[in-house]
């Protein structure tokens, strides 16, 4: 700590942050553009200047840039001196600016507004032409209109420098410096949409928002989970008229930060598809065709068909949802609704977590992490933002570089110069290549299994009580040894992996690793990642059991209770068709239409996130709280209200303290009872417009003012906004600062921790310091045919973005990979499509690195249903071959080494 | 020792370069075997001692400069010539290396000694093609004579260097956007600190002089720091090439002792000015200089005497204003040319100079108005030093800030009347 003077006033401050971070975290409004918290300073667009002044004598002092100067004990500056400056600052920006704010999407959460305000620009003394741009096309996610820039530089610090695009930069220069892609077309970076946040104007915006765009003190909105993977980013919905307009980040330092990834902030307009479920139905058989049914005589039905059903539960449902549905038929009667592999493995995961001596990595973690291994995850698209903090570890050699010469932190661009191609090391074993290949030190292609033993053979040449393995070559003995070595020598090192790849193992493997790597007070940072939002909750609810799917499907029931669940995605379908044939009654709960709610008795128009409360538990096993952002139809209830008669925070209450290790989840939010003086918080924004008027065709009289769920928010805008020290914080906003910036108001200090600490509750303790070992698999994969391994996608993948317009555009329909040898070996040219055993025909990409004999199918795609596979398939030409409509064969980017892929 | 123009001694108007034998034969590369036989930090101390200042513009002393970088690791380290050359006026590198190549080189082998760069790098202006064809012959030979390589003369000195044209812009003189460029990356500026001398070029200790700055180093390393200092006149120490540009009868450049004075510049190596024009104003060192004013030529051309009268000796290179000459065009030219050479990093300069190129239109167009001539005022201290990311545009507006200082009646007359002079 050091104590400074800013204008007469003495604060003590951080000499660590920059002096802008220090004045913004001690309540000083100095204005800036091109510092981003997560991405350090620049000094570019001089906004931020203060006057620094050598001595007490001084009285003139000079110009420096708050962002770029370290906070000196004993240091005198003033923000007053240099308001000229930042006025002028500001003028000479908004030279060449539209001024279109009314048409502008980014009118009313707009940075430069808000700066040009603070700056005290008010008057137009420039009178010559605006610069003009051209715009580009940038694919289904991003508006772009350049005419708006101020060339701030945070777009292409962003995209390239934090996210490690390469598509995108700036061009041209002076005045006429131009911030695109070198020719039109759809970026390539899974987390493009940042740039709608990043940029501090109007340039990039939220395209699938333009669409039904709403200003954002119009938006209604409260604090949401991600829906799109087992990371549980934290989101901030918006929704107006009863259709969700966005998605916006929501800060939580240990897990997304700043960040989304393109399907979290894309990816959610299936709340509002026609393909939603809009009421209740029921039908005689089947196949007939659905008959509607009131909410109240729905409920009725599934409480009668309750008795002797089996409840097949959901890893996309809430904590609560599968909670009301098991307490309904009885804890015998629930079922995971996950096959049996999975369930087995997020199983193993749970007691890694539990008993293991490890340390369960946070995105956060991840981030601060100095050697990496991963094992058989294509993170990018299996929990994406992972994939972009784990391009953040690989900067921290480059940090530490930086630190020995006494480089600041924050000196972004000269960490990054004296790096150069430096990086902390990334080793992935994967069966394909994939988009972290281009920081990766070694990137080892080989089969799941084959992946597994090397694992083995690292935990074993770490700590030799690990038990060894055979039959590796030379070459991978040498591999893991040379890993082994670079994670022991790690200050932190971090291990990845996940059941994506279906092979329990590799979990096997990574757990030994990571407790190999325990010495002393130190442990490994572990994160092995899950399939979808609530996978890790669902396991937690079946405590250990094995009751899977394919359990529940063999029962012998003749009513099953499916909840927010397409039995197609867990099993073979023709097992599937058999299941349900045997049912006398099938009951679904669910808000898509799917193949599994299509042949259901009696349908349940379920609530989605967007209008339901709930906890999802995370990856690491930490359950977050999303509260519903707008009240849904009278016909949609939430899954959990539909299948119990208890208020939600009854059912959450039962739930933690029923199931094990659940209890924390009680303390996600203020519980039923909480106002401050009296008052709710608010889900609309003080300046909400048409409160009055907005439903006046359907009744003049106000409606009463309607509560959640929770007990906790109103959908309203009485009530006590989330100002400074809210329990619930949902669309930042302090006066003067109408932004996603204003967030630094809300944190300990600008860029740290919430100060309301909403981070979620990790619910897996752990205080294991014993090293116990699983044993190496002996099992060699032997099958005839082609051994299939699985490719998923981050757009098309994921079971509800997959309903998404704009997803569906950067998605494409099912195809195999092959190796170019077995490309030759089945004569295929490049119109042609390939015959896979057990499915129809389908595409095919030819990746150089793919091994001969492996096949790669995608999963979740249209066209092909993984499912259906076995693990190794038959594979031949199609005869009479035409590519189907979705084929996209552009959107499929295997890795950042483009010369890998064959076109 | 009777040598007083170390630096064009061997040029000779009209005849090809000296090749590296003659070059030798004229008792070239000696500078580095004298060198090799001291320390690297004695070899610095030296050039330190001679007062050699930069020739690139601000005039730090070299050997400071370099005595700034840590002491070697083992690592790769970098010398790099800054060949750049493109401040408006500015013509006295291209004679050096298009007339003497072989001079830069010694010069680099023997600099690159001190600091034990391992590599050399010369950034040169990419449309100095004879001086590329001159100094890669000259490289060439150099290989060929083992002054170049590994080993070089039986030492444990190695030493490689590469030249690199330029694509082209201004702002690649600055030498850490110089470095960027030659890095590949887009040329903006570096933030100092770090300097370069601790992380420049590919994030190792770099030291960039100017192409004059390096061609000192033969003499001072082959005839010794105190035949240096006595080549100044007065106090001042070694020759340097001034030069001048604008309606003179003898425009050109030329070796002088430092300490000679623009009028001797002017009237005696430059025949003073044409006849019909006269002296109305200078810039006393390329286009980003302050107008000096015709009661300054008695000044001696070192850079104290020069920032005293409010302006920069900067490279030297006088360009002359006459009488016939529009002062406010003159000044919306450079300012064209800098607003165009921004690399648009920092806000001041990118969207400062094409707000003042906008109003110096205006009143060549007679369109100007007096509210103008306020914002100017405002924008040359908005610009000014400290204020941008480099010296780009605080140097860009030293001759607008100058000219509203000595021409604050043409920019008036330019509002009332329009412009009154034909030509231009
Ligand atoms: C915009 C700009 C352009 C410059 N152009 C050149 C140039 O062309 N040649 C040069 O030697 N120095 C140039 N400089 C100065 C260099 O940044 C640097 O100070 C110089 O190369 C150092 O060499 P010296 O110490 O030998 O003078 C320029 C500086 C600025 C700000
Ligand atoms: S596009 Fe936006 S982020 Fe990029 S430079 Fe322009 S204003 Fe800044
Ligand atoms: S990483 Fe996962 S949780 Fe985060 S935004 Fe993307 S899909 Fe959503
Ligand atoms: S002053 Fe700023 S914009 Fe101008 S050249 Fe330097 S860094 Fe670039
Ligand atoms: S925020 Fe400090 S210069 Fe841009």
């Amino acid at each position: 700590m050091a104590s400074i003077t800013i204008d007469g006033k003495v604060f003590e401050v951080d000499e660590k942050n920059n002096l802008l971070q220090e004045c913004l975290s001690h309540a000083m409004d100095l204005p800036y553009f091109c510092w981003h918290p997560s991405m350090g300073s620049v000094g570019s667009c001089r906004q931020c200047a203060v006057v620094e002044y050598a001595n007490e004598e001084d009285q003139k002092g000079r110009l420096v840039m708050a962002c770029m100067t370290e906070p000196r004990e004993g240091a005198r500056y003033s923000i007053a001196a240099a308001a000229k400056f930042r006025a002028q600052a500001i003028e000479s920006i908004m030279i060449n600016h539209p001024h279109d704010c009314p048409v502008c999407e980014e009118g009313g959460e707009c940075h430069l507004q808000d700066m040009t305000v603070m700056s005290g620009h008010t008057y137009r003394r420039y009178d010559g032409k605006k610069k003009t741009h051209n715009n580009q096309y940038l694919g289904p996610f991003i508006n772009h209109e350049m005419n708006r820039c101020i060339t701030c530089y945070r777009c292409v610090r962003y995209y390239k420098d934090y996210a490690g695009g390469t598509d995108f930069g700036p061009q041209a220069s002076h005045d006429n410096t131009y911030f695109g892609r070198w020719q039109e077309g759809p970026l390539e970076s899974e987390f493009s949409g940042n740039l709608v946040e990043v940029c501090p104007t109007g340039v990039f915006t939220d395209k699938p928002f333009s669409k039904h765009y709403s200003r954002k003190w119009d938006l209604q909105s409260s604090p949401s989970i991600c829906t799109g993977c087992s990371v549980g980013c934290n989101t901030n919905p918006g929704e107006r008229y009863g259709t969700l307009r966005r998605i916006v980040n929501r800060f939580n330092d240990e897990v997304n930060g700043y960040f989304l990834c393109d399907k979290g902030r894309f990816g959610a307009e299936y709340v509002n598809s026609p393909e939603r479920i809009p009421v209740s139905m029921t039908r005689d058989s089947h196949n007939s065709d659905p008959v509607q049914i009131e909410p109240a005589l729905a409920k009725d039905a599934l409480k009668k068909a309750a008795k002797g059903a089996v409840a097949i539960g959901s890893p996309r449902a809430s904590m609560e949802a599968n909670y009301a549905l098991r307490e309904l038929v009885g804890e015998e009667n629930f079922y995971a609704g996950i096959s049996a592999n999975e369930l087995g493995m997020l199983n193993k995961i749970i007691d890694i977590y539990q008993n293991k001596p490890v340390n369960v990595a946070s995105v956060k973690d991840i981030e601060g992490s100095d050697a990496v291994l991963i094992l058989g995850e294509d993170l990018t698209n299996t929990a994406a933002r992972l994939a972009l903090g784990v391009r953040q570890s690989a900067k921290n050699l480059g940090r530490q570089m930086g630190a020995d010469l006494n480089f600041p932190i924050w000196h972004d661009a000269a960490i990054r110069q004296l790096a150069m191609d430096k990086l902390s090391p990334l080793y992935i074993l994967s069966p394909h290549t994939t988009r972290l290949d281009d920081i990766a030190h070694t990137s080892h292609i080989s089969s799941a299994e084959n992946s597994a033993k090397i694992g083995m053979a690292i935990a074993h040449a770490i700590d030799a009580s690990a038990p060894a393995v055979e039959g590796l070559n030379k070459e991978e003995q040498a591999l893991a040894l040379e890993i082994a070595e670079t994670l022991k020598s790690a200050k932190q090192a971090l291990i990845i992996s996940g059941t994506s790849s279906l092979e329990p193992a590799l979990l096997d493997a990574a757990s030994n690793i990571a407790t190999a790597l325990h010495s002393g007070n130190s442990k490994a940072n572990l994160a092995l990642v899950c399939s979808e939002s609530n996978s890790m909750g669902l396991a937690l609810m079946m405590q250990g059991s094995g009751k899977s799917i394919d359990e529940a499907m063999s029962a012998g029931a003749k009513t099953a209770i499916v909840l927010e669940n397409d039995l197609y995605r867990r099993a073979a379908s023709a097992k599937v068709d058999a299941f349900i044939n045997s049912l006398d009654q099938l009951v679904v709960l669910d808000h898509l239409k799917n193949r599994t709610g299509e042949q259901a008795n009696l349908v349940l128009a379920a609530a989605t996130f967007a209008e339901s409360s709930g906890t999802f538990v995370n990856y690491e096993g930490r359950a977050q709280h999303y509260y519903s952002t707008f009240k849904p139809d009278s016909n949609i209830r939430s899954s959990a209200l539909w299948l119990s008669d208890k208020h939600f925070n009854e059912i959450t209450a039962d739930c933690a303290a029923a199931i094990a290790n659940c209890a924390a989840i009680l303390e996600l939010t203020p519980g039923e009872n909480y106002n401050f003086a009296g008052l709710k918080v608010p889900r609309q924004h003080h300046r909400y417009s048409g409160r009055t008027s907005m439903r006046a065709n359907i009744n003049v009289h106000e409606p009463k003012q309607e509560q959640d769920e929770d007990g906790v928010m109103v959908y309203s805008m009485e009530g006590v906004p989330a100002i400074k020290d809210a329990a619930v914080l949902n669309s930042p906003w302090v006066p003067g600062w109408n932004s996603n910036q204003s967030i630094f108001k809300f944190q300990e200090f600008a860029g740290g921790p919430l100060k309301q600490g909403s981070k979620g509750q990790r619910l897996i303790a752990n205080n294991s310091t014993e090293k116990t070992w699983y044993e190496a698999g002996t099992s060699d994969f032997s099958a005839e045919g082609y051994k299939v391994f699985p490719v998923y996608h981050l757009f098309g993948s994921e079971e509800l973005s997959a309903y998404t317009p704009a997803i569906q555009e950067k998605a494409t329909s099912a195809y195999v990979s092959l190796s170019p040898e077995d490309a030759e070996k089945l004569g295929l040219k490049a119109s042609d499509g390939v015959q896979v055993e057990h499915n129809g025909a389908v595409p095919f990409v030819v990746r150089k690195a793919i091994q001969p004999g492996t096949v790669g199918v995608s999963v979740g795609l249209k066209g092909l249903n993984f499912q259906d596979m076995s693990a190794a398939i038959a594979l031949d030409k199609a005869a009479e071959w035409k590519n189907p409509d979705l084929w996209r064969a552009a959107n499929i980017i295997v890795s950042d080494k483009r010369e890998e892929r064959v076109d | 020792m009777s040598i007083n123009n170390p630096l064009t001694k061997n040029i000779e108007k009209g005849r090809a370069p000296f090749t590296f034998a003659e070059y030798k034969a004229a008792g070239g590369y000696q500078s580095f075997a004298n060198a090799i036989k001291m320390a690297p930090r004695d070899v610095m101390g030296q050039v330190k001692d001679a007062g050699l200042g930069g020739r690139g513009g601000a005039g730090f002393n070299t050997g400071l400069k370099w005595s700034f970088s840590p002491d070697p690791d083992g690592l790769p380290r970098y010398l790099v010539v800054n060949a750049d050359e493109m401040e408006p006026g500015t013509f006295k590198d291209r004679l050096l290396m298009e007339s003497d190549p072989h001079l830069l080189i010694e010069g680099m082998i023997t600099a690159s000694y001190a600091i034990q760069a391992t590599t050399g790098y010369i950034f040169l202006r990419g449309e100095y093609t004879v001086a590329e064809e001159n100094l890669l012959k000259a490289i060439a030979e150099a290989y060929d004579n083992g002054m170049l390589g590994k080993n070089i003369q039986g030492s444990d000195f190695s030493l490689d260097i590469y030249l690199h044209t330029s694509a082209g812009r201004y702002i690649c003189g600055e030498e850490t956007a110089l470095i960027n460029a030659l890095e590949g990356k887009r040329a903006n500026p570096r933030f100092k600190p770090p300097f370069p001398q601790v992380s420049g070029l590919w994030g190792r200790p770099t030291l960039v002089n100017n192409v004059e700055t390096i061609c000192n180093i033969p003499g001072i390393l082959t005839y010794g720091v105190d035949w240096f200092k006595g080549l100044g006149l007065g106090d001042e120490c070694g020759t340097r090439i001034s030069g001048v540009s604008g309606r003179v009868k003898n425009p050109g450049c030329w070796e002088m002792p430092v300490g000679t004075t623009f009028r001797t510049l002017l009237e005696d190596y430059a025949g003073g000015m044409q006849d019909g024009y006269e002296l109305k104003a200078f810039l006393p060192g390329g286009g980003s200089t302050d107008f000096l004013m015709p009661e300054h030529l008695d000044l001696p051309m070192i850079p104290g005497e020069v920032a005293k009268a409010g302006s920069r000796l900067g490279t030297s290179l006088i360009m002359v204003l006459d009488d016939k000459t529009c002062p406010v065009g003159t000044v919306r030219n450079l300012i064209k040319f800098f607003a165009h050479e921004s690399c648009g990093w920092c806000t001041p300069c990118r969207d400062g100079l094409p707000w003042v190129e906008h109003i110096l239109n205006k009143m060549e167009e007679g369109k100007g108005e007096m509210k103008d001539i306020e914002i100017l005022k405002e924008m040359c201290g908005y610009m000014g030093p400290g204020n941008t990311f480099c010296a780009l545009a605080p140097g860009a507006a030293e001759p607008l800030q100058s000219s509203l200082k000595y021409f604050m009646d043409e920019y008036e007359s330019h509002v009332k009347h329009g412009c009154s002079y034909k030509s231009h």
